[in-house]
């Protein structure tokens, strides 16, 4: 069948700043670049918007890089087969390309992990981060009240932004431990970048450790929330809750490629190979760590699948530094037990195919509640309950297949 | 390049900065149900970047597009199915 074939040196899947890093030392390398990105421009999603609206010097650094070589960008681009060893399939508003290539780098990024609560798919409970990019692309705040909650210092940085664009951010609910959040904060003095200056933003906020939403409730749509800290509830108005409990890299391409996964995480070497030949993994696919160990990882991810190897070796202690610190944000923010129970039998876990927590106790592998409940059926795919169950259940949750994600039918047929 | 787009959402007009998604054209409209779930929920966006597909609206007749992952076009038609 017809269709646009790009044919690359090296393969770049996903334009945040793990992507673009890899890409640009490929590229500077005189390798021959494509980067694919299922959303309409690059950045990912910690530097969207910043080429229409800038905001961080680093993001434009690296626009500035990008822009210096020859990268062919392949935006709004979604992959979601194999067709053959080396070659994608991907799905554009304009029909579907195949994307050929001698060398990969998987740089998907994460997502935010979400947890079931009572009230929790009411419209207006979003994402953390989610409702920080809804502003980012357009989503006027001003003056509505907002609840940020769940756990992480992105928290923090979208309290920030939501804030500056003149929302009321009436509280921040960390889960984690007011000593786990210290240490941490301690832990950052040496670090100079963009989470600890969205730590010293902390100080304007009301910003409670040891809490979290038990409830949201409302009439068609979010209207109130209750909180809880040891041992105390209380009832809070509001008309955005923005909640995520850190972040879990997105696998589904490893998975589809046959590449390693080791604790929730692409497994890579040194030079950020995976388990198959060829196929390299950079940024938060291969754990998180935040925004200077993705450009760090990626860099060495570019520079190796360009075949520049002792370039690529060289930038190892930057990322021993980077990873330290992943290590520590990790520790600090690790989910407490209690949130297990806050999901009420009756409660959503499955949003796709509405299946409750009730339903789930009944099996005991993600496989059995798939069979026999339709849990991560629906058309995410188990990307939203997937992480929840994992954390709620110890279910080890795999079996990604071809396609990756729901695609049209005519993409299926242009096989 | 415009600075600013017109579409229409459940037919009513609204005026959005060049370059936003179309959920947050929704909402702007103060609309906060984008579609029903398989029981009949009320739901709206979650992760705000393509990949819980609770964005999911009609857009210009097909249906099940991401308004997330959707910018605005001069002329759009969106109808949400709250």
């Amino acid at each position: 069948m017809d269709r646009p074939r790009h044919a690359c040196d090296v393969l770049v899947v996903g334009a945040g700043p793990a992507g673009l890093a890899a890409a640009y030392r490929a590229a500077h390398a005189g390798r021959r670049v494509t980067v694919v990105d299922d959303n309409p421009d690059a950045g990912g999603q910690i530097w969207r918007g910043e080429q229409r609206e800038p905001r961080s010097r680093e993001a434009q650094v690296w626009f500035e890089r990008i822009r210096s070589v020859d990268i062919e960008l392949i935006a709004g681009a979604r992959v979601f087969e194999q067709n053959g060893p080396r070659s994608f399939l991907a799905e554009t508003p304009a029909g579907v390309c195949e994307l050929v290539f001698e060398n990969l780098v998987l740089a998907t990024g994460a997502r935010e992990r979400f947890l079931p609560f009572p009230g929790w798919t009411l419209p207006n409970v979003i994402g953390a981060g989610g409702l920080q990019a809804l502003v980012k692309n357009g989503l006027p705040i001003e003056r509505k009240k907002v609840v940020v909650a769940g756990s992480g210092p992105l928290l923090l940085a979208v309290a920030a932004y939501l804030r500056a664009h003149g929302a009321e951010v009436l509280l921040i609910a960390e889960q984690a431990s007011s000593l786990r959040v210290a240490r941490f904060g301690l832990g950052l003095i040496n670090q100079p970048g963009k989470l600890s200056q969205a730590f010293a933003l902390a100080k304007g906020f009301r910003y409670l450790k040891d809490c979290w939403v038990v409830a949201a409730k409302g009439e068609g749509k979010l209207e109130s929330l209750v909180l809880q800290r040891r041992g105390k509830r209380w009832g809070v108005s509001c008309d955005y809750l923005a909640c995520g409990f850190h972040l879990v890299p997105n696998l589904e391409l490893a998975e589809l490629l046959g590449c390693k996964i080791e604790d929730g995480a692409v497994s890579v070497d040194e030079l950020q190979q995976t388990s198959v030949s060829q196929v390299y993994a950079a940024g938060e696919a291969t754990g998180i760590g935040g925004l200077e160990l993705s450009l760090i990882e990626g860099e060495i991810a570019g520079l190796a699948a360009a075949g520049n190897r002792e370039d690529a070796r060289r930038l190892s202690p930057e990322r021993a530094k980077q990873q330290r610190f992943a290590d520590l944000l990790n520790y600090a923010f690790a989910l407490r037990d209690e949130l297990k129970r806050l999901a009420a039998p009756e409660t959503i876990v499955c949003r796709c195919e509405d299946v409750v927590l009730d339903r789930l106790r009944a099996h005991d592998s993600w496989r059995a509640a798939k069979l026999q409940t339709r849990c991560g059926m629906g058309p995410c795919q188990g990307r939203i309950c997937g992480s929840a169950v994992e954390f709620l259940f110890d279910w080890k949750v795999e079996s990604v297949r071809p396609p990756i994600l729901p695609v049209r039918v005519e993409s299926l047929l242009s096989k | 390049m415009p600075e600013t787009v017109r579409l229409i959402v459940n037919d009513v007009e609204v005026t959005m900065p060049a370059g936003s998604m179309v959920s947050a054209a929704i909402m702007a409209t103060g609309v906060s149900v984008f579609r029903r779930s398989v029981t009949g929920e009320p739901r709206g966006p979650l992760c705000g970047m393509g990949i819980c597909f609770e964005c999911r609206v009609t857009i210009d007749g097909e249906a099940h597009c991401r308004s997330c992952q959707t910018e605005c076009r001069n002329g759009m038609d969106v109808r949400t199915d709250g």
